[in-house]
């Protein structure tokens, strides 16, 4: 911490850190200065010009980006030469600017339109033609380049030098055919190239995924924790359920990252963020026993029915990650300390293994293995398993929201044969679904509050953000309502 | 805003009104004096002399309805000189619509300066208010309310629904089926 000094800003006498950036001290005081180049975590190379502010002895007015508190600073955000100077600057990011906002994706939360909005000149005294530049450009799997659009802010390049260190964006030629080209030979597929979709103030790069889906006001957005992998990266659930035809009826709509310097910084990777795929498919909605006779069970039913199955010896319980800690507390005061059981099996097997790097990805693809571990669980292996169901020693198999196909491959609906009675409780029903004896339908991490653990131990809160589809209900309340049927 | 407080007078009973009499005639004396305008006028245009019309009841629904120059019916969309649809989905509409009744998808457009282009697009006509909004928000003039079709009926909820060919005039409405 350096020392606190005492400043004028706009007049108001404040305090801040000496040496922090105007910017950042107004920010923390509520007075946003308008800004395109400037990101916290990429650094302020002082090229758009939109944060100018007028200080006081100085010459000219200062880009508040690049000029530190000191002691006796007087600054000024909101006078008639800074406002000038920013509708001037304004002006001559618009010169070549297409204004196609009606058909651009970003429209609705662009830099450009809430600047102008605030600070714009309303009357445009450009007379020359603009200049053309390459549009629909796929830069990525994920990523789609509009030059035209872009301001120049270089803050995607800086992205991808600083951040990524992968260098797939760059500025190619000069003066008014100046544009943002993706390096010849490469393509924009790093594992964190949906970040400078978000990085971008404008319309000039927009996510290919999210494309002409729905537009950004029909959003809500609900604060949550990415259950792609152990990191845990905050989030914020972006859903559109008031016009369900757009998006092609799926309820969420995209997932961008939410700012927590403990855990995720600024980013998220776009496994987590592409990966959610359709939350609303192959969904159980009903309370259903499958087999000798199908029928659809209240919740209370099939708890008084389950019940004399779980007492009986044999029982091993197979779940996953997924489960949020209040989850794993319901599910150790049923399991561990009503039914005493020792077989859990839990532990991330190839079917939630993949990638990691130094970034952000974790090995663990489940957001809550610390979870299990902090209440003392420990997973047993899923090959033991294997072999005792095929000995016959497993009568009931209790399995919580996990795909078994993707364990044991081609071996896993013999397996699951091998049991007598077989329990699916989740969301979806995956690929042997319908193999079990009993399907109960448990919410999605989107339609529940929680919390999860991550694998450093710290404690993130996902809110609800849609209603839970049919009966589904929380994990912990099927497992609350077993136990009370139980005792 | 400082809240005004104006004091309305009520009107005066009195003698002449409390009888009624005084009322009826001058009322009747309005009645009569419409009569005898438009006998007159009447009157004087089928003896083929000039002079204002008088008034006549229109026969609607055996005689067509007449329509003022501005008045909204029903939803057209339009056509870019090529024949392409002018509208590039932006949902403008869709979003200032109060009822609610408009329903876009879109896509890709094949022409890479259009960007975009509605895939879907559904006005249901039995939600629809006929405010007009959609047409004062499409920035590239792509729907009018100016079809001059008002009688607009169906059987069912689902047949007021106008899909984009029907709309751009492409295909007919087809005529609503009863049951």
């Amino acid at each position: 911490m350096g020392k606190t000094v005492k400043y004028k800003l706009n007049g108001v006498e404040r305090e801040a850190e000496e040496g922090k950036l105007v910017i950042e001290a107004a920010k923390d005081v509520g007075v946003e200065i308008p800004h395109y180049c400037y990101h916290k975590a990429l650094g302020n190379p002082g090229n758009c010009r939109m944060c100018i502010v007028e200080v006081a002895g100085a010459p000219k007015p200062q880009v508040s980006c690049r000029t530190s508190v000191r002691e006796g600073l007087d600054v000024k955000t909101d006078s008639d030469l800074v406002k000038r100077a920013q509708a001037s600057a304004l002006e001559l990011h618009l010169v070549n600017h297409p204004l196609d906002c009606p058909v651009c994706d970003q429209s609705g939360e662009c830099g450009l339109q809430d600047y102008y909005m605030k600070i714009g000149q309303y009357q445009s005294a450009v007379r020359e033609d603009k200049e053309h530049k390459g549009k629909r450009i796929v830069a990525g799997p994920h990523v789609m380049l509009d030059q035209e659009r872009c301001v120049l802010c270089t803050r995607c390049t800086r992205f991808v030098d600083n951040v990524t260190k992968t260098h797939e964006l760059g500025i190619f030629g000069m003066g008014h055919s100046e544009k943002i080209e993706v390096t010849p030979g490469m393509t924009l597929d790093n594992a964190y190239s949906g970040n400078v979709v978000d990085v971008c103030p404008v319309g000039a790069l927009t996510d290919r995924d999210f494309r002409y889906k729905v537009r950004v006001w029909y959003l809500d957005k609900t604060d949550s924790i990415c259950p792609g992998c152990a990191r845990g990266c905050n989030i914020s659930v972006h859903t559109n359920t008031a016009r369900p035809w757009h998006n092609d009826g799926k309820r969420v709509a995209r997932l961008k990252p939410r700012v927590n310097m403990d855990v995720n910084g600024h980013w998220m990777c776009d496994d987590g963020r592409y990966g959610f795929g359709n939350l609303d498919a192959d969904r159980l909605g009903k309370v259903l026993r499958l087999s000798p006779e199908k029928a659809e069970l209240s919740w209370f039913d099939m708890a008084s029915e389950l019940a004399p199955l779980l007492k009986r010896d044999g029982l091993a319980v197979v779940a996953s990650g997924m489960l949020s800690n209040e989850d794993w507390a319901a599910y150790k005061s049923l399991f561990v300390d009503t039914l005493k059981i020792q077989g859990h099996y839990f532990s991330a097997e190839p079917d939630q293994i993949g990638a990691e790097d130094a970034l952000l990805r974790r090995k663990e693809k489940v957001p809550n293995l610390k979870g299990a571990e902090a209440l003392g669980l420990k997973s047993g292996s899923f090959d033991a398993l294997a072999k005792d169901l095929a000995a016959g020693k497993i009568k009931t198999l209790y399995v919580i929201e996990r795909d078994l196909s993707k364990v044991w491959g081609d071996k896993a609906a013999s397996l699951l044969a091998k049991a007598g009675v077989s329990i699916l409780q989740g969301p979806n029903k995956y690929a042997l679904g319908d193999s079990f004896t009993y399907r109960l339908p448990a919410t999605a991490y989107v339609e529940e509050d929680g919390r999860f653990t991550n694998f450093e131990g710290k404690v993130g809160t996902y809110l609800k953000a849609l209603s839970p589809i049919g009966e589904a209900r929380p994990d912990w309340a099927i497992f609350e309502l077993l136990r009370k049927a139980l005792s | 805003m400082a809240i005004t407080v104006r004091t309305v007078k009520r009107p005066e009973r009195t003698f002449a009104t409390e009888i009624y009499l005084v009322e009826i005639v001058k009322g009747l004396g309005l009645t009569f004096r419409h009569l005898f305008v438009n006998l007159y006028r009447h009157s004087k245009r089928a003896l083929g002399l000039k002079g204002l019309p008088g008034s006549v009841t229109v026969q609607y629904p055996d005689d067509p309805a007449v329509l003022g120059k501005r008045a909204r019916t029903r939803h057209r969309l339009l056509k870019r000189d090529d024949g392409a649809p002018r509208c590039t989905a932006c949902l403008l509409c869709e979003t200032i619509c109060p009822a609610k009744c408009i329903r876009i998808t879109a896509e890709n457009a094949p022409d890479v300066q259009v960007e975009k282009r509605a895939k879907t697009f559904d006005i249901d006509l039995g939600m629809c208010i006929f405010c007009g909004y959609c047409v004062e928000a499409c920035p590239v003039d792509a729907i009018h309310m100016d079809a001059n079709e008002v009688e607009i009926s169906a059987y069912s909820r689902k047949d007021m629904i106008w899909n984009m060919p029907e709309l751009l005039g492409d295909v007919p409405k087809k005529p609503s089926q009863p049951g």
